[in-house]
């Protein structure tokens, strides 16, 4: 149990519009990951879910009851903190206690939950010792165990990782991960790291200034971002994006005519776009290709980043700047002109907007 | 001991003697008789007979001139180291004085009387403490009575002023409410009215409220200081927030979230504030002589007061039994001067 509906829910302090008539829907056991660039408002969301803010506009209902003016305690949610929140003062035993001694739950039972949960995460060793004598990793643990032992409906992460080293988040995003999927229960996750999006999300919720800017499935967002920021955002180099003008074209297939002068079938027919409008042309650093001969882009190079396995090029079409990602290792050097092809990539259109146009392929 | 002495001595920049050095010196040098002054003559002279005290020049030490018992004399005379007119010296007792020329006699040929010129005689002196400064208040004054008003006044009031203090404190730090920071102000801007001003309004609420001649009288308007407000304030706006809201998803009420997360993490700063509070009502003094008229409820600062009557000022009990009450407040500086050195530094009070 832990569906979650939110329709029309905004949020303003004073004069400041932080969230613009948010409409998700999350369904019992989903794991969804709120991503965006920092101010986008995704904490902000959060912390309505979980009710420490109230919202200014809209309704939130959770398994079907509204809960606006429920209080945060009240909502069967449990949240793990940025900052692990930690109370200081107490042992990992009574940390973990807190929350369940304030519903006047029995102490064989509060015993029992807490060791089932520190066998879970492995803090049998820790319990008696103070959150200030743990390391980052093991406190991390303690504010999962923390909402482990409420057993609540819905868990809330915001930016559960950031304080950790890059190794030890790797690890402890696998198990979160295996956590989700052995609880099996709802999970909100935030996130500005798209790569923990990417990996950990059933959906993806990307926002921008208190926006909803896409909801989908990882792929689909990587696939067919529909517009130019979510397409920027996922995906990592981001997406190559080149500004170009339509042309009227007889044979029946849009046409145009980008920096350098290059012209390049776009992947829609002509009747989509109309003549002399100017559209951007996404392309993945991994779709571009160096080409042979005389075919294709020239670019110049302005930095080989090699990576062993893969060799990422920096280079310049004619004042817009292209990144390729090849893969294997590849003798270049800056300065060198190249030719760059585009043929075999997946491209993305969009108009003038940002919005995405379909394909008609 | 080398360690010390390079240690008082050190200098700008490490050779010769700049004029900042010399200022230094004399600045800390003064300041140490200023401050330390006061309190070893107190020391010292709570254990002068009263002769002693009115004696001019006044000595550090307390001194008594020596007494011998003479035969064919009912009481101790002084004794005296005296030049004869030969030149030689001697140590004589004196009998009586007339004008300039006393009449001494030598303690082991008591028949024999010399007339000596005062101006040859200097008084044979040695150190003796009079413990009876002491030992006589706790026989003659209730001291134990007035000891354990200003206990009671000192703890009570203490505490209950970290119970209030903190909770305002806690609201002004934690809540987000309108005119939050006016109302800061406001308890700040109280510091600047003197006791002297609301003395005569506080007295006639005080009275009203039937707690005249009652400790409570005197604890009461004590308790809500804006300067504990201040120092709790300040170190609990250093909590961070997630703390308050991780309790309140963890079912906490907001007296939980004071009592069981707040107020343990603001030991440090309550700490301060009972060391400050324990020091200001134990040296009140007006507040509790204007309130307690009944000589029973009477606190040690105006147990003291008795001492200094219309005709006769019995400066030797005053000053023995103002070393008693500064005991207390003595030790509390000695062993937190730690927490009060840093609250200090936090607060930025004096």
């Amino acid at each position: 149990m832990g569906h979650i509906k939110l329709t029309n829910v905004a949020k303003s302090f004073g004069s400041i519009d932080v969230l613009h008539e948010i409409n998700l829907e999350i369904a019992d056991s989903e794991f969804v990951v709120f991503v965006g660039p920092s101010g986008c408002g995704k904490s902000t969301l959060l912390r309505i879910i979980a009710g420490l803010e109230k919202p200014t506009g809209g309704e939130l209902a959770i398994d079907g009851k509204v809960v606006n003016s429920v209080p945060a305690a009240d909502r069967g949610l449990a949240m793990v903190f940025q900052s692990y929140a930690l109370y200081p003062h107490m042992s990992v035993r009574q940390n973990l206690a807190f929350g369940l001694e304030n519903t006047k739950m029995p102490t064989a039972e509060i015993t029992e939950r807490i060791g089932e949960a520190a066998r879970m995460l492995e803090i049998e060793r820790y319990l008696d010792r103070r959150p200030g004598q743990l390391s980052g990793g093991q406190r991390q643990r303690v504010a999962i165990g923390r909402a482990i032992v409420r057993r609540p409906v819905a868990f809330l992460l915001d930016e559960p990782l950031s304080n950790l080293d890059a190794e030890l988040r790797g690890s402890t995003r696998a198990e979160i991960a295996a956590l989700h999927s052995r609880l099996s229960a709802t999970m909100i996750y935030v996130t500005h790291d798209q790569v923990e999006a990417m990996t950990l999300a059933d959906r993806i919720v990307v926002l921008r200034a208190g926006r909803i800017e896409q909801i989908g499935t990882p792929m689909e967002l990587y696939n067919s971002p529909t517009n130019r920021f979510v397409a920027g955002f996922i995906g990592s180099p981001h997406m190559n994006f080149l500004e170009g003008t339509v042309e009227s074209s007889s044979s029946g297939k849009a046409v145009a005519t980008f920096a350098g002068g290059h012209r390049l079938d776009l992947p829609v027919d002509d009747a989509s776009v109309a003549t002399g409008s100017r559209v951007t042309l996404g392309v993945r650093p991994q779709h571009v290709s160096i080409g042979t001969g005389t075919e294709g882009i020239s670019a110049k190079i302005k930095l080989v980043e090699a990576l062993g396995s893969e060799t990422i090029v920096h280079t310049d079409v004619a004042g817009q700047k292209i990144l390729v990602v090849a893969p294997g290792q590849h003798d270049l050097a800056p300065g060198a002109d190249i030719r760059l092809s585009l043929s075999a990539a997946p491209l993305h259109l969009f108009n003038e907007k940002g919005l995405r146009l379909e394909h008609a392929l | 001991m080398s360690r010390a002495v390079e240690f008082l001595f050190r200098r700008k920049g490490g050779k010769g003697w700049h004029w900042t050095d010399i200022v230094t010196w004399v600045w800390l040098v003064g300041g140490l008789f200023i401050m330390f002054g006061p309190a070893v003559w107190l020391v010292g002279s709570s254990f002068k007979s009263p002769a002693a005290l009115a004696e001019f020049p006044p000595t550090i030490l307390p001194y008594v001139t020596q007494k011998a018992t003479v035969e064919a004399y009912d009481k101790p005379l002084d004794l005296y180291e005296v030049t004869l007119e030969d030149g030689s010296k001697a140590t004589l007792a004196e009998v009586r004085r007339i004008g300039v020329v006393s009449q001494m006699v030598d303690p082991v040929k008591p028949g024999e009387i010399v007339k000596v010129n005062i101006a040859n005689r200097t008084p044979v002196r040695q150190m003796s403490f009079a413990a009876e400064n002491y030992t006589e208040p706790f026989t003659h004054f209730d001291f134990v009575r007035y000891l354990w008003n200003s206990v009671f006044v000192t703890v009570t009031a203490t505490l209950i002023t970290l119970v209030v203090n903190s909770m305002a404190a806690f609201a002004l730090s934690k809540y987000e409410f309108r005119g939050r920071t006016f109302a800061m102000l406001l308890i700040l801007a109280t510091l600047m009215v003197p006791l002297s001003v609301i003395m005569v309004p506080l007295y006639s609420i005080v009275s009203v409220l039937g707690l005249f001649n009652n400790l409570w009288g005197v604890i009461l308007p004590t308790v809500a200081t804006p300067t504990g407000v201040f120092i709790l304030r300040q170190y609990m706006l250093t909590i961070p927030d997630e703390l308050i809201d991780a309790a309140r998803m963890d079912k906490a009420s907001e007296w939980q979230i004071y009592w069981r997360i707040i107020l343990p993490l603001t030991a440090p700063a309550l700490a301060v504030l009972a060391i400050f509070s324990v020091v200001w009502r134990w040296n009140d003094f007006l507040w509790p002589l204007i309130v307690l008229s009944r000589k029973e409820l009477y606190t040690l600062q105006v147990g003291l007061s008795i001492y200094s009557g219309e005709l006769n000022v019995q400066w030797h009990f005053i000053l023995a039994m103002t070393v008693v009450t500064m005991i207390p407040v003595v030790l509390v500086f000695l062993f937190l001067q730690r927490f009060i050195t840093t609250g200090i530094a936090g607060t930025g009070l004096k």
